[in-house]
């Protein structure tokens, strides 16, 4: 059986010890394999099963690691210490809350519409997990190299914000509602400029296959497409609703926004949903703008790319942990106003220089990213001057105003109070 | 044909267990979408009796039910508390207690402050990380307070006539050593938080207040001279020695959630400058009158007297009235928090959900005080 994914060697080293007689791979060299001829249909299947584990418990152990890092970066960053008890550095903090998380009692609330009260967990991190699998870590680690990956990417990850909006409304809770209804328009106007950063990558790339847009990018093309980036990473913070777009679980708003009735794994699994899709996110941006897997040998490439990922990771928590959040109609106005036409201009710009060279070589690549930082600091000038609050008259100084500048008449002049007097 | 769109108000309850109700305060919201049409405000979860308590206590055994009503401000309630009763049984405090207690009562204004700019920037959405560096400031206020009476919070130093006991000959260093490292930790907070644009957009206009409305609800303290009042009793009815010193009173005129934060920040400036006054005024003697004068069991002539300070949260006032026996006949609080509570709904209706806790935090309340 010519299997399509042998190029992939993640699923070559396994379905070639596994299948026998099979021509390619005598033909790549490997001679041992375990189930008898006739049977490759169950090496197919059996190959699949193992790498789809692998890549989810990778990332659930990613999210682990990641859960224990940002509390340790968090900790440092509000100059305390963070969690050291569990475990050498406190490592194991986020096994003991997944143990604890486990062992609660899991409480659905009477009026939850029990159905979709638990299916909003299972499509909150379906998608995320779906995403892993188009992504590549390293040359050849990938589980499917898809030829329209940045259009499944974009398709799937929309389906969380259903699941917040089942999760507010199923759980029959008013302060959820809240929160489904910042979801619907948070969430989907974000989809937008999302959707529309890509488009410079892929009219430079040619290809909508993660695989071939790292493959493509001879430079990063974090230097040619600085907006690109600058849009997608604002909007891949609102998708993942972190800080400063926290707004669907806006703690000092909304208490814990649509999560207010879930408790137990329920709860855990929309944690857990949450923190990958930020890996999964950080991993979006390696991939599409920091060159993906490639580096420098000997390292190899696996390195290079969770290596980049957590640079990401460090840059997205610094900013989580440094500002406060923003309004929803300021969200809302920053995604219409300011980064739909950040990805316009960058759409437009893009167009042109491609339709210049339209297989630009290393130098042009350089060309290209000169012309597009001067169109980045211009254009985010120009947006920034639009969105900027209007700024105060500055106070005049004290000796100019009077002691009441308002309601001086009303005012007594001293007041004395009549203390001590006998009854 | 067009089709109107039936949308019906939410009614929701926010509190008492909520995460930004800065203790357990509760309000019933209606909202139009995200935007506040109704709020009305239930208080009386943390009411513990205070005034009543107080009259089966002797006048210094009330002291420690006066920490516990603002407690992140005992110092300043303890000083309006003695005031009053120094004003009820004619009592000549001694200088050096006087001073001491300026200097406590200024340090907790700052303390004060920077858990109400904390907690501010902490309903904003920041992950605590300006929370926190406002901590680290007030916990080495705290050290002082434990230098000059052994505790941090509930503090009771202050007693008829001055202060319990004379403050150690290390906490001068140490409080001036705190005094050197705070203006530059509040120009970090301006770095961080003034200049913000995230904070300033959040804040600019939101839930303003006139000074004829704040005035008319008889709203006294930052609140008040955020929207350019100059009140401020320390200057307009100085109590203690505060005519001896030279401070600022800041000013804004815009009366937002911005204007509120704004003036808090510079005041912690200035009770800095007062601080420093205090300590080349003060002189060595007794930081409390002679026993004989003034005895622990202290009965007061028969009448009534009502002291007020310039508390952080506004006008702190204590009116006591004696019938001549070792408690009050009776004790009644003119509590700040509870007072500039009043103007809730003015400020919270046609502001946004996302507003409601912003402009809550900035008003400043402290429960313990609110419900006593």
């Amino acid at each position: 059986m010519n299997s399509p994914f042998l190029d992939n060697s993640l699923f070559r080293n396994i379905y070639c010890y596994l299948a026998s007689g099979s021509d390619d791979c005598a033909a790549r060299g490997y001679d041992m394999a375990i189930l008898p001829s006739g049977l490759e249909w169950l090496a197919f299947a059996l190959t699949a099963f193992i790498i789809i584990n692998i890549v989810i418990n990778a990332g659930l152990g990613a999210v682990i690691v990641y859960i224990w890092g940002e509390r340790r970066i968090l900790g440092r960053i509000q100059n305390r210490t963070g969690p050291n008890r569990w475990g050498p550095f406190g490592t194991l903090t986020s096994v003991a809350d997944a143990i604890k998380t486990l062992f609660k009692e899991d409480i659905v609330p009477d009026e939850a519409d029990r159905w979709l009260f638990n299916l909003a967990p299972i499509l909150m991190v379906f998608p995320v997990l779906m995403v892993l699998s188009v992504i590549p870590f390293g040359v050849g680690t990938f589980v499917v190299d898809l030829n329209v990956g940045i259009l499944f990417v974009i398709a799937i990850t929309s389906m969380s914000g259903i699941s917040v909006v089942l999760a507010s409304w199923a759980s029959g809770n008013r302060i959820a509602i809240f929160a489904g209804m910042r979801s619907v328009a948070m969430l989907i106007s974000y989809e937008i400029p999302m959707a529309l950063s890509l488009i410079g990558v892929l009219m430079l790339a040619g290809s909508m296959s993660l695989g071939a847009i790292v493959d493509a990018q001879d430079i990063p093309f974090i230097l040619v497409q600085p907006l690109g980036l600058f849009v997608f990473l604002l909007a891949a913070q609102a998708e993942t609703s972190r800080t400063p777009f926290d707004l669907i679980e806006a703690e000092s708003e909304l208490a814990a926004g649509y999560l207010n009735d879930y408790s137990s794994m329920k709860f855990g699994i929309f944690f857990l949903a949450e923190f990958l899709a930020t890996i999964v996110a950080s991993m979006l941006i390696v991939t599409l703008f920091l060159g993906g897997w490639r580096g420098w040998e000997p390292i190899p490439s696996q390195i290079w790319f969770a290596g980049k990922t957590v640079l990401v990771l460090l840059f997205i928590m610094w900013m989580r942990f440094s500002w406060p959040r923003l309004r929803v109609d300021q969200i809302l106005a920053l995604a219409w106003k300011g980064l739909f036409e950040l990805t316009l201009i960058n759409i437009f710009v893009t167009a042109i220089l491609i339709a210049i060279w339209p297989e630009p070589s290393v130098t042009e690549l350089l060309i290209m990213s000169a012309i597009n930082w001067v169109v980045f600091f211009i254009s985010i000038w120009a947006v920034s001057k639009l969105l900027r609050p209007g700024d105060y008259t500055a106070p005049a100084p004290r000796e100019d105003r009077p002691s009441y500048p308002v309601a001086t008449d009303e005012l007594p002049d001293e007041v004395a109070y009549t203390g001590g007097a006998t009854r | 044909m067009t089709t109107q769109v039936r949308t019906e108000p939410i009614t929701v309850n926010l509190g008492p267990q909520h995460p930004s109700t800065h203790g357990v305060f509760r309000m019933r919201v209606t909202f139009d979408g995200e935007e506040i049409i109704d709020v009305e405000p239930i208080f009386g979860y943390l009411h513990r009796g205070s005034e009543k308590l107080a009259e089966e206590r002797t006048y210094v055994q009330v002291v420690t039910l006066t920490d516990r009503m603002d407690y992140v401000g005992s110092m300043l309630n303890n000083q309006a508390y003695m005031l009053a009763v120094e004003k009820l049984g004619n009592v000549e405090p001694a200088p050096r207690g006087v001073w001491l207690r300026m200097i406590a009562s200024e340090l907790q204004r700052i303390a004060s402050h920077l858990v109400a700019v904390g907690f501010l920037i902490q309903d904003l959405g920041a992950w605590g990380t300006p929370l926190i560096y406002t901590m680290r400031e007030r916990e080495k206020i705290l050290d002082l307070f434990e230098m000059l009476c052994g505790a941090r919070i509930t503090n009771s130093y202050l007693r008829p006539g001055g202060v319990f006991m004379d403050a150690p000959a290390e906490f001068w260093p140490a409080m001036n050593a705190v005094l050197d490292e705070l203006p530059p930790r509040i120009d970090d907070l301006d770095d961080l938080l003034t200049d913000n644009d995230i904070i300033f957009s959040r804040t600019k206009g939101v839930s303003v207040l006139t000074p004829e409305q704040m005035l008319d609800a008889s709203i006294t303290g930052p609140m008040l001279r955020a929207a350019g009042v100059d009140w401020d009793l320390r200057h307009r009815d100085p109590y203690d020695y505060y005519d001896q010193v030279t401070f600022e009173r800041p000013l804004h005129t815009a009366g937002d959630n911005f204007a509120r934060y704004w003036v808090r920040v510079q005041e912690m400036r200035e009770s800095i400058k007062i601080i420093r006054q205090c300590e080349k005024l003060i002189e060595p003697g007794p930081v409390r009158p002679e026993h004989d004068d003034v005895p622990w069991l202290l009965r007061p002539p028969i009448g009534d007297a009502y002291a007020a300070i310039e508390h952080s949260k506004g006008e702190l006032g204590f009116y006591l009235v004696s019938d001549g026996s070792i408690s009050p006949y009776r004790c009644h609080v003119r509590a700040p928090s509870l007072i500039n509570l009043t103007l809730l709904r003015e400020m919270l209706v046609g502001e946004l959900l996302a507003d409601m806790f912003v402009s809550f935090g900035s008003v400043d309340i402290n429960m313990g005080e609110v419900d006593r």
